[in-house]
């Protein structure tokens, strides 16, 4: 096993403890620990995963999948990795587990196309669990639990980390987000019931099997229960994968990576929010600051409109291009960020892009658009310091083209 | 669901923009909701959008469209669903569980207008140079929530070059809003799939193959995306000023022909409702817009069914008395140059099963330069034949370089009826408080068969009433000869007539049931195109298959815009007129026994009738590339002999 170490997802566990526990419990009691141990969505948008399985149950259907997404895209994020390349077992024993609980006998893992050099490593993987009957016919030995897993690349896309563009793109259609409602778990893949989880949330479920909800909820707060990898990176003296307990403060992690100089750190990566030094006693959970494991932190010498511009120049290339807001409101922002930095943003101009940001956020398709103004908004907020708005009484308008 | 949308039926519609899954039994429950303090209620599934309109509630609307699928991509239909935190889009949300919803309030006031000024930002050029100038949606959304700047900015130069390549569709990307009713037409509704969205963020557009010309790749020119465009971007090739060129020269006799579905839509140009008739008041129209002659088409569909109706009988008589097994069965009608476009490109084996008459307006125009040009002592050469259609792809047909078997180009100008009616507007003409004129002769005498060509079915009605009566000697067996069974609207339908007693020419058929199928909307021959791949309608005898939803009614080339019960109304029109006209069966009609008496001696499907009315076809693939030279017909006549 390898040396790393944390509460949760790091802590020791037998292989297939999980799903052997899993078995002799049978997929209705399976299906109540994951939801007693409240164990929310590792990507970032916590949903309750014991409820997002129990929708997929009730969807009446004659065939339903599991879907691990491990298309992890955001800037600043490289968690997944560490755990697909390292505990790759406990990962498929989690979407096992899952689709015994929802009643599914196929699971694709959607691997990021850049992650592709895993595959021969996964695809190993996946032969040795089913020479050692963890996956394929009868489990374990139990009778109709059958469950098979498939690898599937991704392009390259960040927004078919979206659940409903990653099962579009495992159609084989052009990776867009839906319409939700109806959502995966009702109509997924092929129209199928379909449960999305992030690579993390299917690594804690055999933990949580095996070790059961009561020690599970021992780590975190009361909102947010277990642990989460956070990807550490930017001006810290030890950049890289942790394991903490949920409600860890900004400043603690800061403490920990050695990042003394920090004057602000971005949580959640492109799409989440700027935490500025004034901000740091706020806690890493879903209460607080949620985020899918990206930490970047910026040190002193940093102008954080430089940061909001990076993130919406890499929104502007990532936006699927389907809805209004966020394919036109992303070259709005920013091209308003750098009238912003060049100084001739008037107060005026300004209020229309916050107005802007806003129906972004509410009026966009899916959490692309929804969280693509959040950053340049937190920074416009939070670090007046860094930018000034010009005398001018009336915006010259910007032409484009 | 309370309505679905044509395209929801066809095999390609994405799963995705499908409603939620919902019991066969849970659809006929009824779920409460309240929109803006009023309640409603609505069968489980129902989206928000049409909840609201129950209620008269309007909530705007853009890329929605009562024939498409759902998509829910330019967010103008925004509300606040009560419970929800984002805002949802109305038109894309199943109603399943009782829901409070408010339409308006400052936070969808404020989206609605910043999701306006951001369509308005990539959207550029002027209102009064388009096309669509005072009948686009974007135009009516900025009027209705007083846009009265461009608060993110403006298009000061043109991104795309106008993309005018297909002799029908004119593609203008500067004023697209990508709203992708034309990608969800093309691939849903029609299932051509020549349109889909290419790249992404702001570079997104809507693009053909690899970027290719539209005339390059496989359109088959049916205008339904220019239908259900809401601005501009899409637009029909206008050869007007070339028509008014041979107006204004004293040398020209101009004629124009008009087909029977125009004239049951071309008053929703001039604000009359859908369904209202002008027949007679456009005869005066197009008359003092200077036309030398006013034309029915429906003279040459009466032709068309003398023809094709004749070439039936002679397939049915060589397969069923002579064995011959290189004829074909069940036959194809081959009127709609969208359809014929779509085997040639889709189904180039199956091309012996179209019939080999041309469609009424190139048998009009073979006959105008030909026998109406002999009998007035006109040089065809100074003849422009100009036709008015409801229907981009004729616009195709006539540049076939095959249609030119009167030694001229059949037929000079295919005008859409939008087209037509700009000429009218541009004279100065009113066309609802017109006097009624009728059309001219000889070549106005159509009968009510051919007039109801115009909606699905009507050719099936057509021929049959007139194939019906050939072999038996008898009238048929509908009441007031309303062939019900091949009305309606659904996408397949068929139907079957026992033949009871046949008169001695026809003998051989006596005892045997005529099978019939009729289909509209190429997502439907598709349907029908695959059973015949698998064999199971080769007991069909008859197949009458219209590009068009709804059929020429809902061509490509009529009044913006459609929707079921536009073409409803308009069928109505069409079924309506045909019972009062004196005429109702196609070989009544006297022009055409004249024209078989003096000019086509031999009889349908007689020699001079081969040369002038039927043509051949090209097996196109689906090679993207330029397009291969037509065959020329007698070339390929040989070959088949």
């Amino acid at each position: 096993m390898p040396m790393r170490q944390g509460p949760v997802i790091f802590s020791e566990i037998e292989p297939y403890a999980g799903i052997k526990k899993a078995i002799e419990m049978g997929s209705g009691a399976v299906l109540d620990e994951v939801k007693d141990s409240n164990l929310k969505g590792r990507g970032g948008a916590g949903f309750p995963t014991g409820l997002k399985w129990s929708f997929a149950v009730i969807a009446e259907a004659e065939r339903k999948f599991v879907v691990c997404n491990a298309d992890e895209g955001e800037p600043g994020t490289f968690k997944d990795k560490v755990l697909l390349e390292e505990y790759p077992g406990l990962i498929f024993e989690g979407m096992a587990i899952a689709g015994f609980a929802v009643g599914a006998d196929c699971g694709f893992l959607y691997l990021r196309g850049e992650y592709r050099s895993m595959v021969p490593m996964l695809e190993k993987k996946l032969s040795e669990m089913r020479t050692g009957g963890a996956l394929g016919k009868k489990i374990m030995g139990a009778d109709g639990f059958d469950f098979d897993i498939e690898i599937r690349l991704g392009s390259g896309a960040y927004v078919c980390g979206e659940e409903t563009a990653l099962i579009e793109s495992l159609e084989g259609n052009r990776g867009e987000p839906r319409n939700r409602p109806p959502f995966p778990v009702n109509t997924g893949f092929l129209g199928y019931p379909t449960a999305v989880n992030n690579v993390e949330t299917m690594t804690a479920v055999p933990h949580i099997i095996a070790k059961g909800p009561g020690w599970f909820k021992t780590f975190g707060t009361e909102g947010s229960s277990g642990s989460k990898l956070l990807s550490v990176s930017g001006d810290c003296e030890k950049p890289g994968v942790y394991e903490v307990p949920f409600g860890i403060t900004v400043k603690e992690i800061l403490k920990m990576t050695g990042a003394a100089g920090a004057r602000a750190v971005q949580v959640g990566g492109a799409s989440g929010c700027c935490v500025p030094k004034k901000e740091f006693g706020r806690k890493i959970s879903f209460e607080d600051l949620s985020t899918g494991g990206s930490v970047m932190i910026f040190g002193r010498e940093r102008n954080m409109l430089d940061a909001a511009e990076n993130f919406l120049r890499f929104f502007d290339e990532e936006s699927c291009g389907q809805c209004t807001p966020c394919r036109e409101g992303v070259p709005v922002l920013l091209e308003g960020v750098r009238t912003l930095k060049r100084g001739e943003c008037t107060k005026g101009y300004l209020d229309d892009l916050l107005s802007l940001a806003e129906s972004m956020q509410c009026a966009s398709k899916c959490g692309l658009g929804q969280s693509a103004p959040n950053a340049l908004v937190s920074i416009i907020n939070g670090f007046k310091g860094d930018y000034k708005l010009s005398k001018k009484i009336k915006e010259e308008r910007a032409f484009h083209g | 669901m309370a309505k679905e949308p044509f395209a929801q039926s066809t095999s390609r519609a994405p799963i995705s923009q499908r409603a939620q899954r919902i019991e066969e039994v849970e659809k006929k429950a009824m779920v409460d909701v309240v929109i803006d303090d009023i309640e409603v209620k609505v069968p489980m599934g129902t989206t928000i959008l049409e909840a609201a309109e129950k209620v008269n509630i309007k909530i705007p609307s853009l890329c929605y469209h009562p024939d498409l699928c759902l998509a829910g991509v330019c967010r103008v239909c925004v509300v606040e669903v009560e419970g929800e935190k984002n805002l949802q889009a109305s038109c894309a949300y199943p109603i399943t569980r009782p829901i409070n919803v408010t339409t308006y309030s400052p936070r969808v006031r404020r989206a609605r207008k910043n999701i306006l000024y951001l369509l308005l930002r990539n959207h550029y050029g002027e209102c009064y140079s388009c096309a669509r100038n005072n009948n686009c949606e974007l135009q009516a959304l900025a009027k209705e929530y007083g846009v009265r700047t461009y608060k993110f900015g403006h298009l000061d130069k043109p991104r795309f070059e106008d993309d005018i390549s297909s002799y029908a569709v004119e593609r203008d990307m500067d004023k697209c809003v990508l709203c992708r009713r034309c990608v969800r037409t093309c691939i849903d509704l029609q299932e051509v799939g020549v349109l889909e969205a290419i790249n992404r963020g702001s570079s997104t557009k809507v693009a053909t193959y690899l970027d290719k010309p539209l005339h390059d790749v496989i359109c088959i020119n049916c205008g339904q995306c220019i239908n259900r465009c809401p601005t501009g971007a899409l637009k029909a090739k206008d050869p007007a000023e070339g028509v008014w060129k041979a107006i204004d020269d004293p040398t020209k006799h101009v004629i124009i022909q008009t087909a029977p579905s125009p004239r049951a839509a071309m008053g929703e140009e001039f604000g009359l409702p859908p369904g209202t008739s002008v027949t007679k008041k456009m005869n005066t129209a197009l008359r003092r817009v200077g036309f030398d002659k006013v034309f029915d088409t429906n003279f040459t569909a009466d032709l068309t069914i003398m023809e094709e109706g004749t070439e039936l009988l002679l397939r049915l008589k060589k397969v069923l008395v002579d064995g011959d097994k290189n004829t074909k069965l069940p036959m194809f009608t081959s009127c709609s140059p969208g359809w014929v476009k779509f085997v040639e490109h889709f189904y180039p084996e199956k091309l012996d099963h179209l019939s080999t008459a041309k469609s009424p307006q190139q048998m009009f125009g073979a006959v105008v330069k030909t026998w109406y040009a002999r009998r007035n002592n006109i040089d065809p050469n100074d003849i422009v034949s100009v036709s008015l259609m409801p229907c981009s792809a004729k616009k195709f047909e006539c540049e076939r370089p095959e249609m030119d078997d009167s030694g001229y180009k059949d037929v000079d100008h295919a005008l859409t009826t939008r087209e037509i009616a700009g000429m009218i507007r541009e004279s100065g003409l009113d066309l609802p408080n017109l006097p009624e004129s009728d059309f001219d002769d000889p070549l106005g005498i159509g009968s009510g068969a051919a007039l109801v060509f115009g909606a699905t079915g009507g050719v099936m009605e057509a021929a049959i009433r007139t194939a019906y009566e050939l072999v038996t000697g008898e009238e048929v067996p509908f009441e007031n000869l309303r062939v019900t069974p091949v009305r309606g609207m659904e996408g397949i339908r068929t139907a079957e007539l026992p033949i009871k007693k046949a008169v001695d020419a026809w003998k051989f058929l006596e005892g045997a049931t005529l099978k019939v199928m009729v289909a509209h909307g190429t997502a439907n021959a598709k349907k029908v195109m695959e059973m015949l791949s698998r064999g199971e309608i080769d007991d069909y005898h008859f197949i009458e298959i219209m590009a068009c939803p709804g059929g020429c009614l809902g061509g490509g080339g009529q009044p913006i815009p459609t929707s079921p019960e536009i073409r409803e109304a308009r069928a109505r029109a069409i079924y309506e007129e045909d019972e009062g006209l004196p005429i109702r069966k196609s070989h009544e009609n006297p022009i055409i026994k004249e024209i078989y008496r003096d000019f086509l001696t031999e009889g349908p499907c007689g020699h001079l009738s081969h040369k002038l009315l039927h043509t051949s076809y090209l097996e196109r693939g689906k090679w993207i590339g330029k397009q291969p030279k037509a065959r020329k017909k007698t070339a390929a006549r040989k070959k088949k002999k």
